[in-house]
C-alpha cells in the first residue's frame, strides 16, 4: 500500500470543483432564479398566466416563483395597459423591490401605450421606470415572453455587479 | 295595460315636450324640473323597474349645451323607454339625481359627472369614478382634445397629451371609400388623396 501525498491533484476532487469569476457565478445564480413581480394590468396578464402554467412552463427558466409582494421579487413584468391612474401605483411597487431588479415591458401597451393614444393611458412604462426588455405583440404569445426572459438572462450574464461595487466602494473611500 | 306614452302624456300634459318614434324606439323629451316625478311615475305606475343606462350629450356650439338621457326598461316585458332632458345651465350644469328611485343610478351618475362634468343634485356620493380625484378636466366634452391635456396631482397621478401622429384614431372627412378613410392607409400627417381609390377596384 503506497501512500501518496495529494498536493496538487486529487482524483476524488476532480469534477466537483470549478474555477470561475465571482461575478459570473453570481450572474448565473441571479439569471436562473428570477422571481417575477406579475404586474398584470390587462389582457397581457392572461398570456403571462399561460406562460407560467404547464403548457409553456416558465419554471424551465427558473422564473416560476411569482411573488405577489414586491419585496421578494427580482423582475417586474409589466403586462398590460398602464393608465395614468395606475402609473404611480406601478412606480410605488417598483420602488419597493430590492436591488438588483429588472423590468420587462410585456406587450405593446406597456412598451409604448400601444393602440391607446388616449388621454388616460401612459405612453409606455419607460416614462416612469427603467425597462430592460421590451416584448412586442398585442398580446405577445407566451413563447415571446419566454424569449424576453431569456434575453434578460443573457443581459444579466453580462453584468459586472461585483466589479462595479468594488469601483463604487473605492470611489467612496 | 295601456300604452305608457299615452299614460305619461295624460299624467304630465305640460311636461312632455316631444315624442319621437324611430325604429321601434320611443324617446320622450321632458322638462328637467319634472324629470324625477316622471321617472317615479314610470317606475311605480308603468313598471319600468330597470334603469339600463344614464348618459349625457354635449351639443357643443348650441344652447342648451348639455342633455341627459335615461334608458328605462320593463324587465318582465322587455319594453324600453328613453327619456331626455336638456340642462339650462351651460357653465355649471346640474341635473336632479334619480338614485332614490334606482340605486344603480349611483355609478351611472358618477360616470356622467366624471366624463361630462354634470353635477347631480341629491347624489349621496358624487365622486369621480374613472379618472382620479383632482383631475381637472371632463374628457367626454367636445372641447376636450382627443390627445388629452397635461395635468399633475402630486403623488396621485399625472397626464400628458398622447402623440396621435395622424392616426389611427384621427379620422379625416372625405368622400372616398373605406380604403381612403382607413387611417393606416396614410402616413402621419398626410391628408388622404381624394381622387385615389374613389371606386372599389
Amino acid at each position: 500500500m503506497s501512500l501518496t501525498n495529494p498536493v496538487a491533484y486529487d482524483s476524488k476532487v476532480e469534477g466537483n470543483v470549478i474555477f470561475t469569476r465571482v461575478d459570473a457565478a453570481i450572474n448565473w445564480m441571479r439569471g436562473n432564479s428570477l422571481w417575477p413581480m406579475p404586474m398584470g394590468l390587462a389582457c397581457c396578464a392572461i398570456e403571462l398566466m399561460a406562460a407560467s402554467s404547464s403548457r409553456f412552463d416558465i419554471s424551465r427558466f427558473g422564473a416560476e416563483v411569482m411573488r405577489f409582494s414586491p419585496r421578494q421579487s427580482d423582475v417586474m413584468i409589466v403586462a398590460g395597459t398602464v393608465t395614468y391612474k395606475m402609473a404611480y401605483a406601478v412606480k410605488r411597487i417598483w420602488d419597493q423591490m430590492p436591488e438588483p431588479k429588472w423590468c420587462i415591458a410585456m406587450g405593446a401597451c406597456a412598451s409604448s401605450g400601444g393602440m391607446y393614444r388616449s388621454y388616460a393611458v401612459l405612453q409606455g412604462i419607460d416614462n416612469l421606470i427603467p425597462v430592460d426588455v421590451y416584448i412586442s405583440g398585442c398580446p405577445p404569445r407566451p413563447e415571446a415572453l419566454l424569449d424576453g426572459l431569456m434575453r434578460l438572462q443573457h443581459k444579466i450574464m453580462g453584468e459586472h455587479a461585483l466589479a462595479d461595487q468594488k469601483k463604487a466602494l473605492a470611489e467612496t473611500l | 295595460m295601456s300604452d305608457p306614452v299615452s299614460r305619461l302624456k295624460e299624467k304630465f300634459p305640460n311636461d312632455i315636450l316631444s315624442t319621437v318614434e324611430f325604429r321601434g324606439e320611443t324617446t320622450l323629451s321632458v322638462k328637467l324640473e319634472s324629470l324625477v316625478e316622471i321617472c317615479r311615475f314610470c317606475r311605480d305606475e308603468l313598471g319600468f323597474d330597470y334603469l339600463v343606462d344614464i348618459s349625457s350629450i354635449d351639443h357643443f356650439g348650441s344652447y342648451p349645451r348639455f342633455e341627459m338621457v335615461y334608458e328605462l326598461c320593463v324587465l318582465s316585458a322587455g319594453r324600453h323607454l328613453r327619456l331626455k332632458a336638456l340642462l339650462p345651465d351651460d357653465v355649471n350644469p346640474v341635473a336632479p339625481s334619480v338614485v332614490s328611485l334606482w340605486p344603480t343610478a349611483d355609478w351611472h351618475e358618477r360616470e356622467v359627472y366624471d366624463m361630462m362634468g354634470i353635477r347631480f343634485d341629491g347624489h349621496p356620493d358624487l365622486r369621480r369614478i374613472l379618472m382620479w380625484e383632482g383631475y381637472p378636466y371632463h374628457p367626454l366634452r367636445k372641447d376636450f382634445p382627443l390627445a388629452g391635456k397635461p395635468s399633475e396631482v402630486p403623488n396621485v397621478a399625472f397626464s400628458e397629451p398622447a402623440p396621435l401622429a395622424g392616426g389611427p384614431f384621427v379620422t379625416v372627412p372625405t368622400d372616398g371609400t373605406t380604403q381612403v378613410r382607413e387611417p393606416r392607409a396614410r402616413r402621419a400627417g398626410d391628408l388622404p388623396p381624394r381622387e385615389k381609390f374613389l371606386t372599389e377596384p
